[in-house]
C-alpha cells in the first residue's frame, strides 16, 4: 500500500504542476481584471472540493448513524477537517481577489456569507469532536454533521433576500454566461488537480485515525493486561 | 412470612406508556419544579436585563433609529438569555440519573425531549413577555407595522431557537467544558433562524415591507428541524 500512496502522491503532485502552468502561463489574462483574475483557478477549485468533501461527510456521517462501524466515522473526521482547510482557502483568496476587483475586502453577499456559515458550522462540528468525551463521540458528532448539512440551504435562502454583489454563475449560468476554452481548461485541471490532491490527504488523515484507534486499543488492552497479572500478584 | 403468593398477584400492566402521557407528566414536573425555585426565568431575567442596559450603553439611539436596530437587539438579547436556560436543561436529570432511567425504561425518548423543548419554550416566552415593555420604556419604541405579526414571530423564533437548543444542550452535557459548548455548536447552526427573526421583526416595527418570506423562512427551518430533533433525539439518548 506505501508504494500506491507514493504513486498516488506523485501523480497529484504532477497534475499540481502541470495546473499550476495551465493558470500562470496556458490561460489568457481577463480583459478587465488582469492578472489578478488569475486567483479564480483556485478559488474557485477549492469551493467545489470542499463542498465535495462536506457532502461526502454527510453520507458518512448518515452511513455510520446506520451502520456504527469504524470507517465511515474516520472518513467523516478526514473529510471534515480536509474540507475546513479547503474552505478556508476560498475565505483567503476570495477577499484577496475582492479587494483590488471590487474595492471591498469582504461584502455580506449570499455566497460569501453562506461560505462562511460553512465553515463555521464544520469548525463547530471540529471542537465539538474534540471536546466530547468517550464512546459517545462519533454519534455526537455524527448527529450534529446531518444538522449542518440539513442548514445550509436554509442559510442560503435567508442570505439570498439581501443583495447580492458575487458575479452570477459563469459556467452554465444562462444566456450571455461562459468563458475562454483556455480558462476553462485551466479551471478544469486545478480542479482536477486539487481534487486528487485533496484525495491524497483525506486518505493520508484517514489512515492516521485508524492507526490512532488501533493504537489507542492497543493501550487499552495492555493496561487491562497490566491490572489483571498486578491484581493475580496480590 | 408477609409475600403475596403469587397466583393471587393481579396481572402487570406491560404496555408501554404513551408519548402524550409521559410528555405531560415530564412538563408537569419541570413546571411544578420551576414554579417553586423559579431558577431558569430569574436566570434569564436577570441576564436579559443586564444585556439590555449594556447595549443602551453602547448604542445611544433615537426613536427612529431604534426602530431599525431594535430586532437585533431583542433577539440577541433573548438568544443569550435563552442560552442561559437551555444549559440548565438537562444538568439537573443528569445529577440524578434521570437520563440512565429514562435509557432502561419502556418511555419513548421522545417525550422526554417535547417536555423539554415545551418546557423552555413556554420560560423563553415568559421571558419574552416581560421583557418587552422595557425594550418599549427603554428604547423609546413603537411599532409602525401591525403588532399581531410581532407575536407571531415571536412564537416561530423562540420554537426556533429552543428546539435546537435544547436538542443541542443535549449534546454539550456529554462534552467537557459543557456550559461553553453549547452556543459554539448552536449558534452556527441557528443563523438562518436568527437572520429571519431579526429581519421578520426590523420589517414589523419599520413597517417598510411584509415580513410574509423571513414568517415562512422561520416555519420552514421549525418544521425540518423539529423533525430531525424527534427523529434523532434517541440516538442522542442511547449514545455509547
Amino acid at each position: 500500500m506505501k508504494k500506491a500512496v507514493i504513486f498516488y502522491a506523485i501523480v497529484s503532485l504532477v497534475l499540481l504542476s502541470y495546473a499550476l502552468h495551465a493558470a500562470l502561463v496556458g490561460a489568457p489574462t481577463e480583459q478587465t481584471m488582469g492578472d489578478v483574475q488569475r486567483i479564480f483557478y483556485y478559488h474557485v477549485p477549492s469551493a467545489w472540493t470542499s463542498m465535495i468533501l462536506f457532502f461526502i461527510n454527510f453520507c458518512a456521517s448518515i452511513w455510520f448513524l446506520i451502520k456504527r462501524d469504524v470507517i465511515s466515522d474516520a472518513i467523516a473526521v478526514a473529510t471534515a477537517e480536509v474540507g475546513v482547510v479547503f474552505c478556508t482557502v476560498v475565505l483567503i483568496t476570495g477577499p484577496l481577489w475582492a479587494r483590488p476587483v471590487w474595492g471591498i475586502w469582504w461584502t455580506w453577499d449570499a455566497r460569501l456569507t453562506s461560505t462562511l456559515v460553512l465553515w463555521l458550522i464544520y469548525v463547530s462540528y471540529l471542537i465539538l469532536r474534540k471536546y466530547a468525551t468517550g464512546g459517545q463521540t462519533q454519534v455526537l458528532a455524527a448527529v450534529l454533521a446531518v444538522f449542518g448539512f440539513l442548514d445550509v440551504p436554509l442559510v442560503y435562502m435567508a442570505i439570498r433576500w439581501f443583495r447580492t454583489q458575487h458575479p452570477q454563475p459563469v459556467i452554465g449560468g444562462g444566456e450571455g454566461s461562459g468563458i475562454d476554452p483556455r480558462m476553462m481548461h485551466a479551471l478544469l485541471a486545478n480542479w482536477l488537480a486539487f481534487m486528487v490532491f485533496a484525495g491524497l490527504i483525506t486518505f493520508l488523515r484517514y489512515r492516521l485515525e485508524i492507526v490512532t484507534r488501533e493504537v489507542d486499543a492497543e493501550h487499552a488492552k495492555r493496561a487491562l493486561h497490566d491490572e489483571a497479572a498486578f491484581g493475580g500478584a496480590q | 412470612m408477609s409475600a403475596v403468593p403469587m397466583t393471587s398477584a393481579t396481572p402487570v400492566k406491560t404496555s408501554t406508556p404513551s408519548l402524550w402521557a409521559v410528555t405531560r407528566s415530564t412538563l408537569s414536573r419541570d413546571f411544578r419544579l420551576e414554579w417553586r425555585s423559579k431558577d431558569a426565568i430569574n436566570s434569564m431575567l436577570f441576564f436579559a436585563l443586564l444585556v439590555v442596559v449594556i447595549f443602551s450603553f453602547s448604542f445611544d439611539p433615537t426613536a427612529e433609529e431604534s426602530r431599525s436596530i431594535a430586532g437585533g437587539l431583542i433577539w440577541v438579547s433573548f438568544l443569550f438569555a435563552a442560552v442561559v436556560a437551555l444549559n440548565q436543561t438537562w444538568a439537573r436529570e443528569l445529577r440524578n440519573q434521570v437520563l440512565d432511567g429514562y435509557r432502561v425504561s419502556p418511555a419513548p425518548a421522545n417525550a422526554m425531549f417535547l417536555a423539554k423543548s415545551i418546557g423552555n419554550f413556554v420560560f423563553v416566552m415568559v421571558l419574552e413577555c416581560l421583557m418587552t415593555p422595557l425594550f418599549i420604556v427603554f428604547y423609546n419604541l413603537r411599532s409602525i407595522g401591525p403588532v399581531w405579526q410581532l407575536l407571531l414571530v415571536a412564537v416561530l423564533a423562540t420554537w426556533a431557537l429552543v428546539v435546537n437548543g435544547t436538542f443541542f444542550a443535549a449534546i454539550s452535557i456529554r462534552t467537557r467544558s459543557r456550559e461553553i459548548m453549547l452556543p459554539l455548536i448552536l449558534f452556527p447552526i441557528s443563523i438562518p433562524a436568527i437572520i429571519a427573526m431579526v429581519d421578520a421583526t426590523t420589517v414589523i416595527l419599520t413597517g417598510s415591507d411584509t415580513p410574509r418570506f423571513w414568517m415562512e423562512l422561520l416555519a420552514v427551518y421549525d418544521l425540518v428541524f423539529t423533525t430531525v430533533c424527534l427523529s434523532l433525539f434517541d440516538t442522542v439518548l442511547n449514545a455509547e
